[in-house]
């Protein structure tokens, strides 16, 4: 019979990160041993366990990484708990890629870029960050601004000081909510730091984080000069089936599943903001 | 025109029956229609139309999609997908009918629903026209044609006789093999009954609503106006109105632990739940006002919007029939599509 979208592949966890206290990282390769499917930056997987639930997790490895797919994952449901209580080896059920990518080979291509992320928002903009450095002569600056509650919850904190705050292209600037005592940094929430910091209004913005954050964020942009044609968000709802078909996770006309995630400001200006 | 003697009706699905499942509508003791396989002595309802819709059969409210097997760490996925069977539905009204095509521009846009294509694919509809319309009908609104119902075939009940006319191949083939019981007969009739039908249905309260108004430019306009709030506050949240209606297609996708095994349902789900759409930070749609906008919006102004204008609604006037509160798309459409 023809192949159904709804039917997953089984996926094997090779690899699990504790990145925060309520944050995992998973690495996932397919039985073979070799990648599950090919993905666009911003893109989205459903991860299911049977008997216990399906959700639409965001791929947070980047295109580029020819040899698996990762996930990050915080727990705060069934599913996410159950994910977290897992082992290296489990096999777990993946189906996608699903949804639209962030125009890394389009718009984007030539532009500087400011990446702005809150807490676990990071994951979905990890990918495009990667997918940048590895072609890199394609871009403009790069900049990451990245808060979060506090240094234990920065998500990615060791490829953050290692590989990004390493790489002399990129700038990074991170920030915590309060201060503490082995923290050097920024201390203060992300929309206030992005104003402080005066980014150059030509760059291109890629934004992920609560929404509250990205609201105010968006407001202090827009102050700074930044056109909402310039910036771009992932968003998130609730969804069964990833195909448009399921009638959940509608904005308005838009299937945030297929005609998302990533929205830019202006479109998502046309939609009623139920989200 | 060919035509049947409504008194070799049962012979005919005698003859049908042997080739493929016929399912029709069939009056309960309480004179409810529903849709019933046919076996000896079942015998075919006039009635205007089933209590639910024909969507069951394409659709069904309960299907297993896949099943999983566990050891250890090991998960294998089993596919329980079976080629259907054919089957013939008889007696589909107009609006029903109807409401296949715009289930096809969800479930058969790419990527292909295999389970609904499956179903789909199997069947051959034996439509009925309407002679009898009710004041809860409104298929006129929407385009439809009641007298001239699609489907495979199309069929016309008169006093003692079925007439039938081929619109598919499928329908062509279904009447070669009952042809030994048809006989060409002068079809006058049928277009003299479809004038006075057509009389009715012009009358029809409901036949002529405004809905120039529902349309993608005005979404923003509309989503936001002040009516919801009151067209809203009698909405009890029940979801029947979704589960009657031939268009609605929302599911919900959920894991059953037989014990030795875990099964994969899709089960029919409500927008006018407010589990729909809950997450664990947050919830898009929380009170039923919400709920309830987002019913009306999506078959009137994002589903038109998304499909060269065809509305999410077919007038069945089922949810007229039995929404609890007497809410429903026809004070929808009266309330915002005035200017």
């Amino acid at each position: 019979m023809q192949k159904e979208s709804l039917i997953p592949s089984v996926g094997v966890v090779t690899d699990i990160r504790q990145e925060t206290p309520d944050v995992k990282t998973f690495r996932v390769v397919g039985l073979d041993g070799k990648k599950l499917f090919e993905h666009k930056c911003g893109q989205c997987a459903m991860l299911s366990v049977p008997g216990v639930g399906e959700a639409m997790i965001s791929i947070t490895s980047s295109p580029t990484n020819e040899k698996f797919m990762e996930f990050s994952v915080k727990k705060c449901g069934c599913l996410t708990s159950w994910l977290h209580s897992m082992e290296v080896g489990q096999q777990i059920l993946v189906r996608g890629p699903y949804g639209n990518s962030f125009p890394v080979d389009t718009t984007l291509k030539g532009q500087g870029l400011l990446f702005i992320a809150g807490g676990i928002g990071l994951a979905p903009l990890r990918s495009v960050i990667n997918y940048v450095r590895d072609n890199r002569e394609n871009y403009g600056d790069v900049q990451i601004v990245y808060g979060s509650r506090s240094k234990e919850d920065l998500v990615d904190y060791k490829e953050i000081l290692d590989e990004w705050a390493a790489d002399s292209t990129i700038k990074v600037n991170l920030t915590i909510d309060k201060a503490q005592d082995n923290w050097s940094g920024h201390v203060g929430f992300v929309p206030n730091y992005v104003k402080e910091l005066q980014p150059a209004l030509s760059k291109t913005v890629l934004i992920c984080g609560p929404p509250i954050m990205i609201k105010f964020t968006l407001m202090g942009l827009k102050d700074l000069g930044f056109k909402e044609t310039q910036v771009y968000t992932t968003m998130e709802m609730r969804m069964k089936c990833g195909i448009g078909k399921c009638g959940r996770c509608n904005i308005g006309n838009k299937y945030v599943c297929k005609d998302g995630p990533v929205f830019r400001f202006d479109e998502l200006g046309e939609l009623p903001s139920e989200y | 025109m060919l035509s049947l003697l409504k008194s070799k009706l049962n012979e005919f699905f005698e003859l049908v029956a042997k080739e493929t499942l016929v399912y029709l509508p069939v009056d309960n003791s309480s004179g409810q229609a529903s849709y019933q396989k046919w076996k000896e002595g079942v015998v075919y309802s006039s009635a205007l139309n089933t209590v639910r819709s024909a969507k069951d059969f394409f659709f069904p409210q309960m299907e297993n999609l896949m099943d999983f097997k566990m050891q250890g760490k090991s998960v294998e996925v089993v596919d329980t997908r079976v080629e259907k069977e054919d089957f013939v539905i008889f007696g589909v009204r107009a609006c029903d009918v109807a409401s296949f095509s715009i289930l096809d521009k969800v479930f058969l846009a790419d990527p292909v629903d295999t389970y609904y294509q499956n179903r789909r694919d199997h069947a051959v509809i034996i439509s009925m026209a309407c002679s009898k319309p009710e004041s809860t009908c409104f298929c006129p609104l929407y385009g439809i044609d009641a007298t001239k119902p699609e489907g495979d075939l199309s069929a016309w009940e008169t006093e003692d006789r079925i007439f039938f006319k081929a619109n598919t191949q499928k329908g062509e083939v279904l009447l070669n093999n009952a042809s030994r019981l048809l006989e060409e007969s002068e079809g006058q009739i049928v277009e003299v009954q479809r004038e006075t039908t057509k009389k009715i249905l012009e009358e029809l309260p409901f036949a002529h609503l405004d809905l120039s108004k529902f349309k993608g430019e005005n979404l923003m306009e509309l989503f936001n106006s002040p009516k919801w709030a009151e067209l809203s506050q009698s909405c009890l949240g029940c979801g029947t109105c979704t589960f009657v209606c031939p268009t609605c297609q929302c599911f919900d996708i959920k894991d059953f632990d037989t014990g030795h095994g875990v099964k994969r349902f899709r089960c029919w789900d409500s927008c006018m739940y407010s589990e729909f759409t809950k997450m664990a930070a947050a919830n898009p749609r929380l009170t039923q006002l919400e709920r309830f906008r987002q019913r009306f919006m999506h078959k009137l102004v994002y589903f038109p919007d998304n499909n060269e204008g065809t509305y999410g609604c077919v007038g069945c006037g089922r949810c007229l029939i039995k929404c609890p509160v007497s809410m429903n798309i026809v004070k929808v459409i009266k309330q915002l599509g005035e200017e």
